[in-house]
Parts: C-alpha cells; structure tokens; sequence
C-alpha cells in the first residue's frame, strides 16, 4: 500500500522542481488531470487498504462475514450471472423510481415556487408545507401509503418525490427572488408583462439557485428511492429491499455489492448534475464550479 | 442652452415625496429642464436626488405636486450597469428594444450601432463578467441608446468606477450628448463631474431634498479635459461645492431622528 501511494511521488517532484523554478508554466493536461483525480485515487486505494486490513486482521475467519474482502464481493456478487442479475434488476427498478420521482418533484417543485414568486400570499399559504415535507418522518407513514396506494411502483415514487421536492421548492423560490431591484426597475421601466418578467429575467437569473437545488435533490431522489424501498418490504425488488434480503440471509458480500451499486448510483447522478450545472449556466455564472472530481 | 418657446423636457412643480414609512425625500422641489439641456444634480447622499428621477421616469409616483415630461422615450442608467450575466454584450443591448417588440432586424440593426457608438465593437459576444467595470457601463449607455430617447435619466452612472475611467466615460458621454442630441438629467454626488458635464448644476439640500442652488455653466462644447484645471472651472466649482456646504453646516430643523435607508439594494 505504502509503496504504490508513495511511488509516483519523487518522479513528480522531480519533474515539477525545475519547472517551477524556471517561470511556472501552464500544467500540460496530464498534470491537471493527476491532480484532479490523483488525489481521490489515493484514498480510494487507502480505503481498499483499510478494507482489506478489516477483513483479514480485524476478523478471524468465522467472523469475517461481517465484512467481506473486495474480491470475494466481486467474485460472488459481480461474476456470478445469476446474482449479478439479481442486483441489477433491483438497482434498475429503484433508478426508475428514483428518475421518475425526482422529474415529478422538478416538475412541480419549479412549478410551486413560481406560483409562490408571484405573490405573496401564495408563498405564505404554501411555503409552511413545502417545509412540512421536511419534518414529517416521511419513511414512517410508508406503511400508511402502502394501505392506500399498494406497494407498487407509485407509492415508492410517491416517497421519493417527498423525499426530495423540498431543495427543488426553496432553492428555485430563492433563486427567483434573488433578482435585484434595479433589474426589476429596468424591466418595469419598459413595460414588460409578468410572463415577460418571469421569462426574461426571474427565471433565468434563477437557474444557478435551481440547479444548486436540483443536485441536493437528485441526492435526496436516490436515497428515497433505497430507503423507501427497503422500508416497503413487499413488491418487486428494488435496491433496498434486496440489501435488506441478503442482511436477514447473511450474504454479505452481495449487501456489500448492493450498498457499492447505490452509492455509484448517487455519485452518477451528482456527476451528471454538476456536469448540466456547467452546460447551463458555466458560461455566466461561478457557481458552476464546485462539482468535485 | 435651454431653446426659448419650446415646452420643458422635464418640468418639477412643487413636487414633494413622502414615502410609506414616513420619510420625507423630496419637499416642494421645483425644476425645469429645456430641451437640450444636461443639467446635473448634486446633492449630499441621502438628499432624494435619486427619487427625482425615479418620479421623472415612472417608478416611483409623487404625493404632491405635479410633474410633466415631455419625452416619449425615455433613458434610464442606473449605478449599477444591470446588465444580464446570461446575456451576451449584444443581447444585452437589444434587450430594451426586445422589451419594446421591435422587429428582430430592426432590434439587430439598432444594437449594432449603439455597439459602435460606445465602441465596443470587438466585444459582441463577450459575456458581462468578461468586461471591466467601465465596458460595462458602456453596455449599459449602448441598450439605452437603442431606444433613441429623448430624454435620458443618470443615476450617479459613474460613481463605482474609478477616477480615469470615470473621466474617460465622462467624455465619451459627452460625445454622445454632441451627438445624440438628447436632455440630460445626471445625478452625481461629484461636484467636478457635475460642472464638467453640464450646461447647468442643481445643488440640492440634504433630507428632505429641495433645489437650494441653480449654477450655469458657461463652457462651451465639445469640452476638452483639461477644462477640469482651468481657473474658471475651479471657481464655478468652489461655488458649488460652498453651496453644497453651506447646506451641511446649517443646523437641520428637525430633531434628528433615525432616518431609514432609503434604498436597499438585494443581491
């Protein structure tokens, strides 16, 4: 571990020394790239590491279920068919729910948050339940939903529309309202309409606060969608209730593999959100920037 | 110079502003601009210099008094250039004719010239943040210049920019003022921008606003910078910064009170 970590190192500094020296020129696309995902490797490897460390010295032998080594995760869980099958059908079911809960909450969350932008007393009336969904245990009234609606597909889209529609909400209202009021002066100085208004200046001023919402939530959507799932218990099998499945049967390394998949799921989804981020609005505005390697 | 016969472009009788929370900002101002003037107003902060015109061009309504404008089109710059980051410096520029449903041609052909005339030309398609605080500005003067107004409002237009740049777009607004042919009303709190711009300086008091001093500027233009170190310059200027002065040392009549802020910008 110590010599893979420690051996790119002197060639680097080696290299980098005289460089700097002379007049610090532009790092060449391999530096950058190094730095950027260097880094994150390391620690990527220092985990793997420590995994291993747990595995095998931590554990003896009969208690090494509790965490089992990578490669008998990926032997058992990634290159058996039969099991590989298994978790992606599940990891698919529960991105469907999640994609499809996370476009309801955009949908209306963006939708509320302008009709709340429009008038006062609308924001007054709606803005205490838009934070309702936050404080309401919301995995807790999962029972409550499965009576009404079933254990379906619906109810857990149900869930993690209520999981995440809450930063959709307050960060497009923020967004909205963000709009200085010379900006506001100019566009009522020329007569524009509320659409105009809306169109022209809230909404697109607006959109770095909404995509600032839109990551947390995209978050929030995958989280609903495992954790609701593993609290339906019935159905087809999404993520979660597989993790909670191979828990009760002891097949750790397929827990293992289940909670690996769900959590690439949520850094793909926050990826692609940072990556829109800077499509849409990298051009004009800073806040584009903080979407990590 | 002010053209005889003709109807003011912009005329203040006795126009007075209470605001809700019971500020006073302007008591009894009274105010005549002809057409072709560039009359400058100063004031100490505070004093509603901004509210006149916010009440010249429609945002803000008078509690007494009348006002008349003789002026279709009207320009308005702010401090702040607002320009739209979004926006490129050429839709930037045709936003005000977009606002104003303009062909698109047409909107295309104004901006191109407004673009030329602030000499901003090689800059198109360059975002706002790209720019420096005084192309900016020039942005700005370009999307009011579209409109072909009449009349055109400056709220302290160069009062965050620093003092080369501030001379330089003094000039250049000067230029546009040859050439344009516009009425001016420019509000600063510079006392040497205010005589070097204008055919005329209004001095106003501080809170509530009124008109305590009307000074002609007798300079000819176009006005070469080195106006700014003349002995008569200096002179007219002393005059008005005096009665600016003067102003501030008389003791206020009433008690002072906290004095909200009257304009609170949101970022």
């Amino acid at each position: 571990m110590s010599m893979d970590m420690g051996t790119p190192m002197p060639g680097d500094a080696a290299m980098a020394g005289p460089a700097q020296a002379a007049a610090r020129p532009r790092p060449s696309r391999r530096e950058r790239w190094l730095s950027v995902w260097g880094p994150p490797f390391l620690v990527f490897l220092a985990m793997l590491g420590l995994w291993y460390f747990v595995s095998y010295v931590l554990l003896d032998v009969d208690r090494r279920f509790l965490l089992p080594p990578p490669h008998d995760v990926v032997k058992i869980s990634f290159l058996d068919r039969y099991n590989l099958a298994e978790l992606l059908d599940g990891l698919w079911l529960s991105t469907r729910v999640a994609f499809l809960g996370f476009a309801i909450a955009i949908v209306l969350g963006v939708a509320l948050a302008i009709a709340m932008s429009q008038a006062r007393w609308i924001e007054r009336s709606l803005y205490p339940y838009a934070v309702l969904t936050q404080t309401i245990p919301i995995l807790a009234m999962v029972p409550l939903f499965g009576l009404w609606i079933g254990y379906s597909f619906n109810s857990r889209t149900l869930v993690v529309v209520l999981f995440c529609i809450f930063p959709v909400v307050a960060n497009t209202l923020f967004g909205l309202q963000s709009v200085q009021r010379e900006h506001h002066d100019l566009f009522t100085l020329h007569g524009a309409s509320r659409l105009t208004r809306l169109w022209k200046l809230q909404f697109p001023a607006a959109l770095p606060a909404v995509f600032t919402g839109l990551r947390i939530a995209a978050g929030l959507a995958v989280i609903g969608a495992i954790v609701g799932d593993t609290f339906f218990k019935q159905g087809a099998p999404g993520i979660g209730i597989l993790i909670d499945r191979y828990q009760s049967r002891l097949q750790s390394e397929q827990m293992v593999a289940a909670i690996i998949l769900s959590s690439l799921l949520g850094i793909v989804v926050f990826w692609f959100f940072g990556f829109l981020t800077q499509r849409v609005v990298g051009s004009w505005h800073e806040s584009a920037g903080d979407r990590g390697p | 110079m002010p053209e005889a016969g003709l109807m003011p472009a912009l005329a203040f009788t006795r126009v007075s502003k209470r605001f809700g929370d019971g500020t006073v900002a302007l008591a009894s101002v009274d105010l005549t601009v002809a057409p072709g003037e560039f009359v400058s107003v100063v004031g100490p902060s505070g004093c509603g210099k901004s509210t006149l015109l916010r009440i010249a061009s429609g945002l803000e309504t008078a509690t007494a008094g009348e006002v008349q404008v003789a002026a279709d089109k009207l320009g308005y710059v702010f401090q702040d250039p607002t320009l739209l980051p979004w926006r490129t410096v050429q839709a930037n520029v045709e936003l005000l004719a977009e606002l104003d449903g303009l062909p698109k041609q047409e909107r295309r052909r104004r901006a191109d010239e407004a673009i030329r005339l602030v000499g901003l030309g090689e800059f198109t398609a360059h975002r706002p943040r790209a720019l420096s605080g005084g192309m900016r500005m020039r942005v700005s003067l370009a999307r009011s210049l579209t409109l072909q107004p009449q009349l055109f409002l400056f709220d302290e237009p160069f009062g965050a920019l620093d003092e080369i740049t501030r001379e330089r777009l003094n000039d250049e607004l000067l230029q546009l003022f040859l050439t344009q042919r516009f009425t001016a009303v420019f509000v600063t709190h510079s006392v040497t921008e205010a005589v070097f711009m204008s055919t005329r300086v209004v001095v106003m008091s501080g809170r509530p606003g009124r008109v305590v001093g009307d000074f002609s500027v007798p300079f000819d233009y176009p006005r070469a910078p080195r106006l700014r170190f003349e002995e008569e310059f200096a002179h007219l200027a002393g005059e008005v910064s005096a009665c600016l002065r003067g102003e501030r040392q008389r003791p206020s009549k009433p008690p002072p009170q906290p004095q909200p802020v009257e304009r609170i910008v949101r970022r």
